[in-house]
């Protein structure tokens, strides 16, 4: 059965390190939903975090396939734990100032926040599960939404491991 | 010659020189680098961005360079050699066309889990991302067909790098690295020091298998009524053939190894019934699909083994050893995971390991299936056949040859009739099979194996694609016996073309080749050609006693199809018999 899975990756901090995840899950014909990078808790180290799909074999394959990448240090699928998953959209909508109230409503209400204000437009900064992400834009999309731009989930497992 | 060297100074004298710290470039550090390796023998191309690593061995004989005409001769070279000596395999090129010609030999290498170090130059660091003259990012276009690579930045960095190299290539999973080197790092000067110790904290291949899933093995074993090994490379890889002949003497229970198991287990003993898969014996495809447990060792449920996989060993429990967790479930679901090198796994079973007893008729059914049912084929008086050619080879060479192949029917028959008893002996292209693979592979093989005879066997289609070498053992007196099977086609492809595109022809017709006589002798190769039994006899004995590299052209029936054979998408146990049958 076909499931979202969010998978952390500890990589070597490496010039070609993005690629050769990148190139495993493209070659071996695992699908990514999204990939963010960053640096770790531990200095030399990144952590990557793979939103993918696909059942419970491919998880598997996904991660045996992982490890044998050199520079792979740890994989954690952070989804089978309660997790913090999170992601940042930046949704710039068009806003003439009669429906910029409404507008700031819905703002409010997912505590999101305005970022930038232009006469005839406002970017709206929103912080959520992607779940939220969503569902802010289709409140928006009514209004016009001109640009958007997401990060991609990042996740770190809840408790102390 | 490296050899002679080593026996003028002692080898620890010659360490203790190549160990000496001092600043030398980064060219004088990858040759003292790959000498602490152990190196012998290294194939290699110039070219412009490598100019600095080849005037480092300017007059340079610590270790032999072999000069090929093709940098695909080199890496296969190297292939061969590390098939045949469990050495790690070592080719030079440079930078754009010469790396990018090395890309068939390195997933060639990947595909069969072969150590090779591959050393290619870059151009200078300042140029790279430019497209400079001969530039090509070698590092990203293998990425998928190496187990690692390396860009080296620093001088400082190779001789880490080159220990590293080493140590992954020839542990684990064996597998081709690749380390590309900026021209200006092999020129730059840097202090040598060597690194005999390596902190990689992503690899950690685990070697030792857990004992309770050991156990649960021998278990299954115990309970087993139809028990067979399914053996491959790995156990040839990780040098287990005695752990595995002291395995199956103890559980008595038969063997089939996999076309790069061949040699991992003597082919004469009673339990070895063969190699399975698509053109495997009878016995074994059979004896798979009515086993009660299969115990998969060191090989990978290979879509040419296993033919439909949901019809695959349809009432087995399976066991599968593998060094390479990955491996493990990919393809075949599995009851019995063991995760650990074939050796150290066998090892600890051996010690608890007992006679599978409810096993009985089995063997018993098995020798019967075995008796009933070898490879056959039609002989012939008035034309050669492939087989008998290769059974004569077989014979001429007491079974005691290194045999390397292409891929196709040659290799098939090869595999089918040339049986083998010692492991390192079968060099073949099985993964990716790779065209133009065997005769190069030969070259190295025989480098690494000097006082062994080395046949390489061909087809008329493979041997035009590496035919250049010939000038290699030509000049090197490397004396290679090659026999060329030509039946004036693509073989294999008219055989699927035949059997399953209705007879429909299609560019397979390779009437119009060279004269493989006179180019081999262009080349300075004796060589012989063969259309009937007497010729061919008297021609392979006359190469065989030739002390030089020597060419046999056998001209061979054009229409012979390679059977048994397991149409795709067939269970292993539908097998077309062909008319000897």
């Amino acid at each position: 059965m076909n499931r979202k899975h969010t998978i952390a990756i500890l990589v070597n901090d490496q010039p070609g390190v993005l690629q050769r995840v990148s190139g495993l899950f493209g070659r071996r014909g695992f699908n990514i939903e999204s990939i963010t990078v960053g640096p770790s808790e531990e200095p030399g180290l990144s952590r990557m975090v793979i939103v993918t799909t696909g059942d419970d074999h491919t998880l598997e394959q996904i991660q045996k396939q992982l490890y044998k990448l050199i520079d792979v240090i740890k994989v954690i699928d952070v989804g089978s734990n309660p997790m913090v998953a999170r992601e940042l959209g930046l949704i710039k909508v068009s806003a003439e100032p009669s429906a910029r109230p409404e507008i700031l409503g819905i703002v409010e209400t997912f505590r999101a926040a305005v970022v930038d204000i232009s006469p005839t437009s406002l970017i709206v900064q929103v912080v959520g599960d992607s779940e939220k992400i969503e569902a802010m834009i289709e409140l928006l999309k009514p209004y016009g939404i001109r640009e958007l731009a997401r990060t991609g989930v990042t996740a770190l497992t809840r408790g102390v491991k | 010659m490296s050899a002679q060297s080593a026996t003028l100074k002692s080898k620890e004298e010659l360490i203790q020189k190549w160990s000496k710290p001092e600043v030398i470039t980064g060219s004088e550090m990858l040759l003292r680098s790959l000498l602490l390796e152990g190196v012998e023998c290294v194939f290699g191309y110039p070219g412009g961005a490598v100019l600095y690593i080849y005037d480092a061995m300017y007059g340079f004989d610590d270790f032999k360079h072999l000069l090929t005409r093709h940098e695909q001769g080199a890496i296969h070279a190297a292939d061969g050699y590390a098939r045949s000596t469990g050495k790690v395999g070592v080719c030079i090129a440079t930078s754009g066309p010469g790396a990018t010609n090395l890309v068939t030999g390195i997933a060639t290498a990947y595909m069969d889990s072969v150590p090779l170090v591959v050393i290619t130059g870059n151009v200078a660091t300042s140029l790279i991302g430019t497209d400079a003259f001969q530039e090509a990012d070698i590092v990203g276009i293998t990425m998928p067909i190496t187990k690692h690579s390396y860009l080296v930045r620093k001088v400082e960095d190779l001789p880490r790098i080159i220990h590293e190299a080493f140590h992954i290539a020839n542990t684990g999973r064996k597998g081709p690295v690749l380390i590309d080197i900026p021209k200006d790092v092999s020129a730059a000067k840097g202090l040598f020091k060597p690194v005999t110790s390596v902190q990689l904290r992503g690899y950690n291949p685990t070697v030792q298998p857990n004992r309770m899933q050991v156990d649960k093995m021998l278990r299954a074993i115990e309970q087993a009524e139809r028990p067979l090994l399914l053996v491959g490379g790995g156990a040839i890889y990780s040098g287990a053939h005695e752990e595995l002949y002291e395995f199956v003497t103890k559980t008595q229970i038969p063997v089939t190894t996999t076309l790069l198991g061949l040699g991992a287990f003597p082919s004469g003993h009673e339990l070895h019934i063969g190699f399975p898969g698509m053109h495997g014996t009878w016995t074994a495809n059979t004896a798979i699909q009515n086993s009660d447990l299969l115990i998969n060792i060191g090989a990978r449920f290979d879509d040419r083994v296993t033919g439909r996989l949901d019809g695959f060993a349809p009432n087995a429990k399976i066991v599968h050893i593998d060094i390479d967790p990955a491996e493990i479930g990919k393809n075949v679901p599995t009851d019995i995971p063991i995760v650990g090198d074939v050796k150290a796994v066998l090892k600890v079973a051996n010690e608890s390991a007992k006679r599978a007893d409810k096993a009985d008729a089995w063997r018993a059914q098995i020798q019967q299936w075995k008796a009933a049912k070898p490879f056959k084929y039609i002989d012939s008086d008035k034309e050669l056949k492939p087989q008998w050619v290769i059974s004569m080879i077989h014979e001429t060479t007491g079974g005691d040859a290194i045999v390397t192949t292409d891929v196709g029917q040659h290799q098939m028959w090869a595999a089918q009739f040339y049986p083998f008893n010692k492991p390192r002996s079968w060099v073949t292209s099985g993964g990716l099979g790779t065209m133009g693979f065997g005769f190069p592979s030969a070259i190295g093989a025989q480098m690494g194996n000097p006082d062994r005879t080395v046949v390489s066997i061909n087809g008329d289609g493979g041997m035009q694609m590496c035919a250049q070498e010939l000038a290699v053992c030509a000049i090197n007196n490397i004396p290679v016996k090659v026999a060329i099977l030509n039946n004036q086609v693509l073989g294999m492809v008219r055989q699927w073309q035949e059997l399953i595109y209705d007879n429909r022809y299609s560019h397979i017709d390779l009437a119009g080749s060279p004269d493989f006589v006179k180019l081999a002798e262009a080349y300075g190769v004796k060589a012989f050609r063969a259309t009937n039994k007497e010729e061919a006899r008297r021609a392979w004995t006359e190469a065989l006693n030739h002390p030089g590299p020597a060419v046999v052209e056998f001209v061979v029936r054009k229409e012979e199809n390679v059977y048994p054979m397991v149409t795709q998408g067939s269970t292993i146990d539908q097998m077309i018999m062909g008319d000897a049958e």
